[in-house]
């Protein structure tokens, strides 16, 4: 049998891991403040002391695509979204500090200021608790200002300030839960530069045409591939027939 | 099987949610004291597939790796508790709450719901009672000879009683408020019940400890805005349309396959 249908199966058996992915950025194409991935294949050539035709195709993430998503205006004090780059800073599942664009915040019985998807918000140091309050304000800064339970509307509290880091593109990586991490497993330094808008959200940055698009050229090649295949197996059967004694 | 089925499956019914969200706030757009609700929607765990930095040759070595998502899920949907604007109605029962808190209910079953709906009535026994006929708490009894109530700021209640010179005072509202009102479990009729996500009410006089003041013949409107909600309905909609579409060249592509092969 031809090896040439063993490349044909890398091919297709990625563009499916590709379309995967693809599908995975469309499903988020409603998911505030995410973030798309990127997919690209490679060619991976793997020569031995024959004639050179073996390259396999590897299908990867690159990177994820790091640009704003729009602003969608809510109107709530408690959502913020940030304006150009920069991230807040919340504490994982796991424990270690985490970095998300997704700022649909509540607060929670005990007052600690949560993500909407349930993770503590840090702040200058550790997760940020809110005393019982009448209103909370979130500044361009991320400083949170309260008018406690109470009090009068001149007697507002400055509490804490969301940690808001702004680190190197490049060292930012994504991680298994969806949120964002420096490559060097260290937190990012607070970044004072870093600005918000309370009242919106940011919405996802899927480029809902640029998927569909990718989608169908994938599924095109793999069509291509499954062709191969079935060349590879008229070759086959062709190659028995010549050799089948008359 | 193509794992993109599965994970624009996921997107599917995630618009699904979406949907259903989007309709019950726009059925509600005219229900006094009807707060919105809105699903918050977060990316599936991701699958390793390659680490990156693994060897590519003896020497060489990957520079990126390749994590593939599994979709998005619904982890919530938030009750929006921002206020509302007021209506003027004039009914000396009706009463809306100018900032925080929620009026006390007694359920039929003993316990306590919480309301933004002030929609109030009198019942046969002359005590005061919502729209659904639960009792008021604390209880109130308008005198059945009362010509005209009145009702504070502060939540006091009193009746003017025929050849009476001065009102007559009935009782006091209190009000509940909690730490985090979208903890609150809405459990319809205008209702909220306590949970430990909401933490335990503070009650207290209106106008009192930032809680809102009682005002007397007026309504919340509900905080629908259904012109969000219309747009909503449209990116709900275009984003189920291009899932489906993935699940259909998804579908294709196995077609394909078993076809050609």
């Amino acid at each position: 049998m031809d090896k040439a249908l063993y490349i044909a199966m890398t091919g297709a058996k990625n563009n499916m891991m590709a379309q995967t992915a693809r599908a995975n950025n469309l499903a988020n194409a409603n998911t505030t403040g995410f973030k798309a991935d990127f997919e690209q294949a490679r060619a991976m050539p793997v020569f031995g002391e024959s004639f050179p035709t073996r390259v396999y195709s590897l299908s990867e993430r690159p990177a994820t695509d790091m640009t704003s998503g729009a602003f969608i205006e809510t109107g709530r004090s408690l959502d913020i979204a940030i304006q150009g780059d920069g991230w807040i800073a919340v504490e994982s599942s796991l424990g270690d500090e985490a970095y998300t664009r997704s700022g649909e915040m509540m607060i929670d019985a005990n007052g600690v200021l949560r993500t909407g998807k349930g993770m503590p918000v840090m702040g200058e140091g550790g997760p940020i608790v809110i005393p019982p309050a009448q209103h909370v304000e979130i500044g361009v800064d991320g400083v949170i200002t309260i008018q406690p339970q109470g009090a009068g509307p001149n007697e507002v509290a400055q509490i804490d300030r969301i940690k808001l880091v702004n680190p190197d593109k490049q060292e930012l990586e994504k991680g298994l839960d969806g949120l964002m991490r420096q490559r060097n497993g260290e937190p990012a330094d607070a970044d004072g530069f870093v600005r918000v808008e309370s009242g919106f959200l940011e919405a996802s940055n899927v480029n809902a045409a640029e998927e569909l698009i990718n989608i169908l050229s994938l599924t095109r090649q793999y069509e291509m591939q499954t062709k191969m295949m079935k060349t590879v197996d008229e070759n086959s059967a062709s190659a028995a027939s010549v050799m089948r004694m008359r | 099987m193509h794992a993109a089925l599965w994970v624009s499956k996921t997107g599917l019914s995630a618009q699904d949610t979406q949907l259903r969200t989007i309709s019950n706030n726009l059925a509600n757009v005219s229900t006094v004291g009807f707060k919105k609700e809105r699903a918050i929607f977060q990316d599936l765990l991701y699958q390793q597939v390659r680490q990156p930095g693994a060897q590519s040759s003896l020497n060489t070595q990957l520079p990126s790796g390749l994590q593939l998502g599994t979709g998005v899920r619904t982890v919530a949907t938030q009750k929006m508790h921002t206020e509302s604007s007021l209506q003027i109605t004039d009914q000396p029962l009706d009463l809306a709450i100018d900032g925080r808190g929620f009026f006390q209910i007694q359920m039929p079953d003993g316990t306590l719901g919480y309301s933004r709906n002030g929609q109030f009535q009198v019942n046969a026994d002359g005590q005061v009672v919502t729209a659904t006929g639960f009792l008021l708490e604390p209880e109130i009894t308008v005198p059945e000879n009362a010509q005209s109530i009145s009702i504070s700021r502060d939540g006091i209640v009193s009746a003017r009683l025929p050849g009476e010179t001065t009102e007559q005072e009935l009782g006091q509202i209190t009000v509940a408020d909690f730490v985090n009102p979208s903890g609150l479990q809405a459990f319809g009729g205008n209702l909220y019940r306590e949970t430990a996500a909401s933490g335990a009410p503070i009650v207290g006089v209106p106008g009192d400890e930032g809680i809102g003041t009682t005002e007397q013949g007026m309504l919340e409107n509900s905080n629908v805005n259904a012109v969000e909600e219309l747009v909503n309905m449209i990116s709900t909609q275009r984003a189920y349309e291009m899932n489906s579409k993935v699940v259909s060249t998804a579908d294709s592509m196995l077609r394909n396959l078993t076809q050609t092969l």
